[in-house]
């Protein structure tokens, strides 16, 4: 049975340490929805996603209650519309119209982003990649719920660097298409390497040609639990240190475990994955980087930092494996540093820079063989 | 059996576990255990719980056991136990 000091010690990770299961994002394939005629594919594209995510945002809410931790995103990702949009768009135009039609969607079942407005271009790029890509600026200043994602490299076939230069156009028209409101457009794009078909984090998810036709992903976070942790055995040895970190994110995963299968079960849509990335917000107590200072840097920037890093992913890994069997998606930490108030602490006492920033995205990068280090992508061009 | 935790959290004051437990009684909720103990000067009682015969839904029982806590001047919650059970057992 339950005792107390469980329930105590839970209730304060969500009170204090601000654990929250960051986003239960469902997965939709939108493959049958295409067709020759734009018009008859848009609302295709409505009525799939308004009926089968009718129900995500209450039955969200719903769980949440119960069980008196916050979810705090309710999501929607789609196959990527370069593929869905080939046969009817002809002109960057009609892509954008599909762009609409996903927002209207978004905001009918009430759901915080949709992601997909994607192309995987990490080989070469066909004719409705590019048109979709350079819809991308409009896209993103007409909509508001829609986020777009390109993959322009995987390991199997190097770097795509035709589409890499066209992203840096494009980021760049995508800024100045949204500069009355602080080049927004920009938040919501990403530019992936090795993107996986099956992340539940904005902006880069999609729903991946491989998975069912629905699923449901959650992603978890909680940067602030593991620091708290960390903090009451200031001092101890690595092998308590690294024991600590495992025990945690086998906590905080088994609550993502717990949340999905509920949502899975009440909404009929199979179970994915269970994304466990320690994912910054601008919160304070919330940040990656003051765990890396509670594992003994001064600053994260600082000598160690890497192998700190290294450190945490691969601790955080093998205690989210243990407590489920599905971990997916990126699963690691993440390391923004505009979302991050102890990452902006260290770029201003400047401890933090750009070239250690790239090292630390790289052993991110290759421990999770995801594309995090589009975060420095994104960083770069925002600077 | 529908297991429920109920924790009662805030200032030590009289009357609080009769409260609470007259309204459990009133919405056919049994209590199974009751555990109680001071953190930080504060009072920290917990109850399991069975949510098998309610008839409101839980989300409103949730709710309105908050109204009766911030009456009391305490904070009530209502959680379903299985997710203390998947956080703290393998």
């Amino acid at each position: 049975m339950i005792n107390i000091n469980e329930v105590i010690e839970t209730n304060k990770m969500v009170e204090e340490e601000t654990l929250d299961v960051r986003t239960i994002t469902m997965g939709i394939n939108l493959l049958d929805c295409a067709d020759s005629d734009l018009d008859r594919c848009c609302e295709r594209i409505y009525k799939k996603i308004t009926t089968l995510a009718r129900n995500l945002v209450s039955t969200g809410e719903e769980i949440s209650c119960e069980i008196g931790i916050p979810i705090v995103n309710k999501r929607v990702s789609i196959t990527p519309i370069s593929l869905v949009g080939g046969s009817c768009c002809k002109t960057p135009a009609d892509f954008v119209k599909i762009a609409r039609t996903l927002d209207k969607a978004a905001k009918e079942i009430g759901i915080n982003f949709m992601g997909g407005y994607s192309a995987i271009v990490s080989k070469g790029m066909s004719a409705a990649d590019e048109l979709l890509i350079r819809s991308i600026p409009e896209a993103l200043a007409c909509t508001e719920r829609i986020c777009s994602s390109v993959n322009v490299g995987s390991t199997k076939t190097g770097i795509n660097m035709d589409a890499v230069r066209l992203m840096g156009e494009i980021i760049r028209e995508t800024a100045e298409a949204t500069r009355e409101r602080d080049s927004l457009g920009c938040a919501k794009l990403v530019v992936l390497c090795n993107a996986p078909d099956d992340n539940p984090f904005m902006a880069g998810a999609f729903h991946g040609v491989s998975e069912d036709d629905a699923i449901i992903n959650v992603g978890v976070s909680g940067p602030g639990v593991v620091h708290y942790a960390l903090k009451s055995i200031r001092g101890a040895s690595f092998e308590v240190l690294c024991e600590t970190i495992k025990r945690t994110a086998f906590k905080i995963t088994r609550v993502g475990q717990y949340v999905a299968q509920e949502a899975s079960r009440r909404l009929g849509v199979p179970f994915g994955i269970i994304d466990l990335s320690l994912a910054p917000t601008p919160a304070i107590g919330d940040s990656v980087a003051d765990i890396l200072c509670e594992i003994g840097l001064e600053h994260a920037g600082a000598p160690g930092t890497t192998a700190a890093l290294a450190l945490l992913n691969d601790q955080v890994k093998k205690g989210g494996v243990m407590a489920s069997s599905y971990v997916g998606g990126l699963s690691g930490a993440f390391i923004p540093v505009s979302e991050d108030q102890g990452m902006v602490d260290a770029v201003l006492a400047g401890a933090l820079t750009l070239e250690k920033l790239e090292a630390m995205t790289c052993r991110s990068r290759y421990d999770c063989h995801s594309g995090r280090h589009t975060g420095f992508v994104h960083q770069r061009t925002d600077s | 059996m529908e297991k429920t935790i109920i924790t009662v959290v805030g200032k030590d004051t009289t009357g609080i576990i009769a409260h609470v437990c007259t309204y459990l009684a009133d919405n056919e909720i049994n209590i199974l255990d009751i555990s109680q103990t001071i953190v930080q000067g504060y009072f920290n009682m917990m109850m399991i719980a069975d949510f098998a015969h309610i008839q409101k839904p839980f989300t409103q029982i949730a709710s309105e056991l908050n109204e009766v806590g911030e009456r009391l001047g305490v904070q009530v919650k209502c959680q379903r136990e299985e997710i203390f059970e998947k956080m703290h057992r393998i």
